[in-house]
């Protein structure tokens, strides 16, 4: 079986990294190369913690006990220097600064679900970050949020595709397709399945196989400040975070997610913005994201902010991904959709989308994630 | 005029930047562009020596 | 609204007191404390010399950090709305790594002939400066002025490379006489030679110097003794603000027409962010700039013939990737090494955003000023790819956060 998979971002990778562990042939066509869209505009969030109860959060929490294992064997595989990706498991904090009720109530919801959420104090949330802002009404600690670099966990997970024998061609684009091809500018690929893992760009290609798919790009931008000690341990967020995630308004909308790096950098994320695909700076958004990471942690002020980048995230009416088979054309597969939880959600889709190529039990249940649900009509 | 440099306090020319008056501070293109020389000026992170001059009762802490 | 010149080098005050006499005021925004740019730089113990109209309004010690449409963000939560913007931003040395480049004494040019014109200072008694380009000779004559010893190895063969390009010899006759100033300098100048090693634990000691081939790869080598080390391999312009205007580039420069308009109508750019030529070449095309942008035809144009021979003459060769080993610091904010890079290839990026995250290269405090032209030059990658910064300079969150106030 020879599949093409289109697109090397973090869900493309996923794909073809489970596809050539079931033993499958795979290409990777991607115009610019690996990670260099979506993708490396991301924060690496692996989180359980932003998710209601539901089929997104199942393919979270999925994710989330795959990821650790499949690292370690692909360290077997490729060695210690090709299969770091900067993995840390190192926990997430929600507080709320107002109404502590809203929060309690997601956190139960979720620990009813099996989601680790445990609501601590105060003084216990400063003591697992000691520059928090001290005007917290709750915490709720979640140690199953992690966090990867992204670039990395895409160019791993391509590095053991190509080690399997599998092949990565950046720099070609994806035109359409034939019955038993994919036609791309540089030529045509014969395979027996496609799989669109093109991101917001996932749309666009689906149109092009005469099969649309209503995906469309919300725009993030992050923060990034110059190195600085000990400022910041976890994830730590504002509890207004999950209200953003889910909401389909077209308006700005800010939540904070603030959070260091192993490189020392705090990362102040993230707005999420239906702009269409326009690139450009909107200080005001930058200026909202500022207030608010320094309304959690105060002594942000005296710290410079040295770059700021923008992604377009790829997100469905429902605000859940597409992974399956498209029944209008026979060959072609989704995997796509995953608004801003794609890094968290890749490994699961990947393995679920290989699972229902190669006829296997899917691990979570697939119907939600369906391309003909009613969730996607027009 | 006087200031301190790493808690030591100095008196320096009037007109005189960070980058002129401390040694081995990082400086490798002194006109403000590589980021080498930051210091942390009156606790004001990330100050870049080479373009900051130095005004009476500056705190210089160097890395 | 006012027409505002970011940069008060010489492009950038030929601008502003052009527009000013044209009847328009102007506000003249630049990082420094004085007006000079780099090669006007001002000693801070000489008197100031200041923009003597009185519609130029000068705002020193101030960065754009941010474009937005036509509203400028300024350092310390200050903001302008432009009518006309004249974008003067100049370009800062270009170096090229080699091993040991990053121990201390290891300088740019621009260094040695900042801390030299602007505080009086040697960077070193004994100072080689190494590269290519005519501007490594005011950089050695401002090291003798200070009282250093130096030495000057360029790399390209100029002396004999000029004698292919008479028509712009012609036309830069006068550029040349100029260079005569610099004959104390002829002594201590070898050409086709570089620095290509530098040794010493806590700082540079001696530095290992190679007679080139054309293509820039070593020969004959010997080490030398020295307490400072100058590079200069040419200039990178300042591209991040006229990138996030969105002015379209042409070969790595801010692409003009002959009034200096960018391909954004209401912005102009002039100087070493619309191709390197110098001092002169600069002031002249701020005059044009200035009279455009105030809306006046003056009826001049620029002769670019003496500074595009100048990219031929002095163009960077090859031959320096030889000069690397593996832990060689590519990037030296993040201390990445031509290994790390070379494992982030390795793994498969290729796109500008993916190398930097995989390597690390040009993600930290100088945002790949430093590193850019290396690794685009290395990776085969554009270069201004590595310019786009939609926030210019670092800022405190805390003045972000701020609401600024209307600079008028």
């Amino acid at each position: 079986m020879h599949v093409v998979v289109v697109g090397a971002g973090v869900i493309g990778a996923a794909c073809a990294e489970a596809l050539s562990a079931a033993g499958a042939t795979v290409t990777v066509v991607d115009r610019s190369g690996p990670a260099a869209g979506t993708t490396g505009a991301g924060e690496g969030n692996v989180l359980v913690s932003d998710k209601e109860p539901g089929p997104e959060l199942e393919l979270a929490q999925a994710a989330r006990r795959q990821l650790p294992e499949l690292l370690a064997k692909l360290a077997d595989e490729l060695g210690p220097e090709l299969s770091d990706v900067e993995w840390q498991p190192k926990g997430g904090l929600v507080v709320a600064t107002t109404d502590p009720r809203p929060l309690r109530d997601f956190a139960e919801r979720q620990r009813t679900a099996g989601v680790t959420a445990h609501e601590i104090t105060p003084e216990q949330a400063f003591e697992l970050e000691p520059n928090l802002t001290r005007e917290i009404t709750t915490a709720v600690h979640y140690p199953e949020d992690g966090q990867v670099q992204p670039v990395l966990l895409a160019t791993t997970l391509l590095s053991a595709v190509r080690q399997r024998g599998g092949r990565l061609l950046s720099g070609v684009t994806a035109t359409g397709a034939t019955k038993s091809a994919l036609v791309t500018d540089s030529g045509t690929i014969a395979c027996d399945h496609i799989v669109n893992a093109c991101g917001p760009w996932a749309g666009d290609f689906a149109s092009k196989l005469g099969a649309p798919l209503p995906v469309l790009p919300r725009r993030g931008l992050i923060l990034v400040t110059t190195p600085v000690a000990d400022l910041v341990r976890h994830k730590v967020y504002d509890a207004d975070y999950v209200g953003a995630v889910a909401s389909g308004d077209a308006d700005l909308q800010t939540s904070t997610v603030v959070e260091s790096t192993p490189a020392g950098t705090v990362l102040i994320g993230s707005s999420r913005q239906r702009v269409g695909f326009d690139e450009t700076i909107q200080v005001d958004v930058l200026r909202e994201l500022a207030r608010k990471a320094i309304r959690l942690f105060p002594r942000l002020a005296g710290v410079n902010v040295m770059r700021a980048y923008g992604g377009f995230r790829p997100y469905t009416p429902d605000h859940l991904p597409v992974v399956g088979a498209d029944p209008r054309v026979p060959g072609l597969w989704h995997a796509t959709g995953h608004e801003g939880a794609g890094i968290g959600l890749a490994v699961a889709t990947g393995r679920l989308l290989a699972e229902l190529m190669t006829g296997q039990e899917p691990h979570v249940d697939p119907k939600p994630f369906r391309v003909d649900r009613p969730g996607l009509a027009a | 005029m006087n200031v301190t440099i790493n808690g030591e306090p100095a008196t320096v020319e009037p007109g005189r930047t960070i980058a002129a008056v401390v040694p081995n501070v990082g400086v490798f293109c002194a006109i403000g562009v590589c980021h080498g020389c930051l210091v942390t000026v009156n606790d004001v992170p990330d100050v870049r020596a080479c373009q900051r001059v130095l005004r009476e009762g500056d705190e210089v802490i160097t890395r | 609204m006012t027409i505002v010149v970011v940069g008060a080098g010489p492009a950038g005050v030929n601008a502003a007191v052009t527009a000013a006499r044209a009847g328009k005021d102007v506000l003249l925004i630049d990082s420094a404390a004085r007006i000079g740019g780099q090669y006007h730089r001002q000693s801070f113990r000489a008197k100031e010399i200041r923009v003597a109209h009185e519609r130029v309004r000068h705002l020193p010690d101030t960065t754009v950090w941010a474009i937005e449409d036509n509203r400028l963000h300024l350092t310390g939560s200050r903001v302008v709305t432009a009518e006309k913007l004249i974008l003067a931003t100049g370009a800062y040395d270009r170096t090229l790594p080699f091993p040991g480049w990053d121990l201390p004494g290891v300088y740019t040019a621009g260094a040695a002939q900042a801390m030299a014109k602007g505080q009086g200072i040697a960077l070193g008694r004994n100072v080689i400066v190494a590269g290519t380009g005519p501007f490594l000779l005011p950089v050695a004559s401002s090291l003798l002025d200070v009282g250093a010893k130096v030495r000057v190895f360029e790399a390209n063969s100029p002396s004999h490379r000029w004698l292919r390009e008479p028509t712009a010899l012609f036309a830069g006759r006068r550029k040349l006489l100029e260079l005569t100033r610099y004959a104390k300098v002829a002594r201590h100048y070898r050409e086709r030679t570089a620095v290509i090693a530098a040794h010493g634990d806590d700082r540079v000691r001696e530095v290992t110097v190679a007679e080139l081939d054309d293509n820039w790869n070593p020969l004959r080598q010997k080490r030398i003794a020295v307490d400072a080390v100058c590079v200069g391999y040419g200039f990178v312009p300042q591209l991040e603000l006229a990138i996030a205007a969105g002015c379209r580039l042409s070969d790595g420069f801010v692409a003009v027409d002959e009034q200096q308009r960018t391909s954004v109508p209401w912005i102009f750019a002039a100087g070493e962010i619309t191709g390197v030529g110098g001092a002169d070449l600069a002031a002249d095309e701020g005059v044009i700039a200035g009279a455009a942008a105030a809306g006046v035809q003056l009826g001049l144009t620029v002769d670019r013939r003496f500074a595009d021979a100048l990219t031929r003459v002095y163009a960077v060769k090859d031959g320096w990737k030889s000069w690397l080993t593996d832990d060689t610091i590519i990037c030296r904010c993040e201390r990445v090494t031509r290994h790390r890079l070379q494992e982030a290839t390795g793994r498969g990026a290729t796109a500008t955003r993916a190398v930097k995250l995989a390597s690390r290269a040009g993600l930290g405090p100088c945002q790949g000023r430093i590193c850019g032209a290396t690794v685009a030059d290395l990776l085969d990658l554009d270069p201004t790819t590595f310019a786009r910064r939609p926030i210019a300079t670092p800022i405190p969150l805390g003045d972000l956060a701020a609401n600024p106030v209307e600079e008028q």
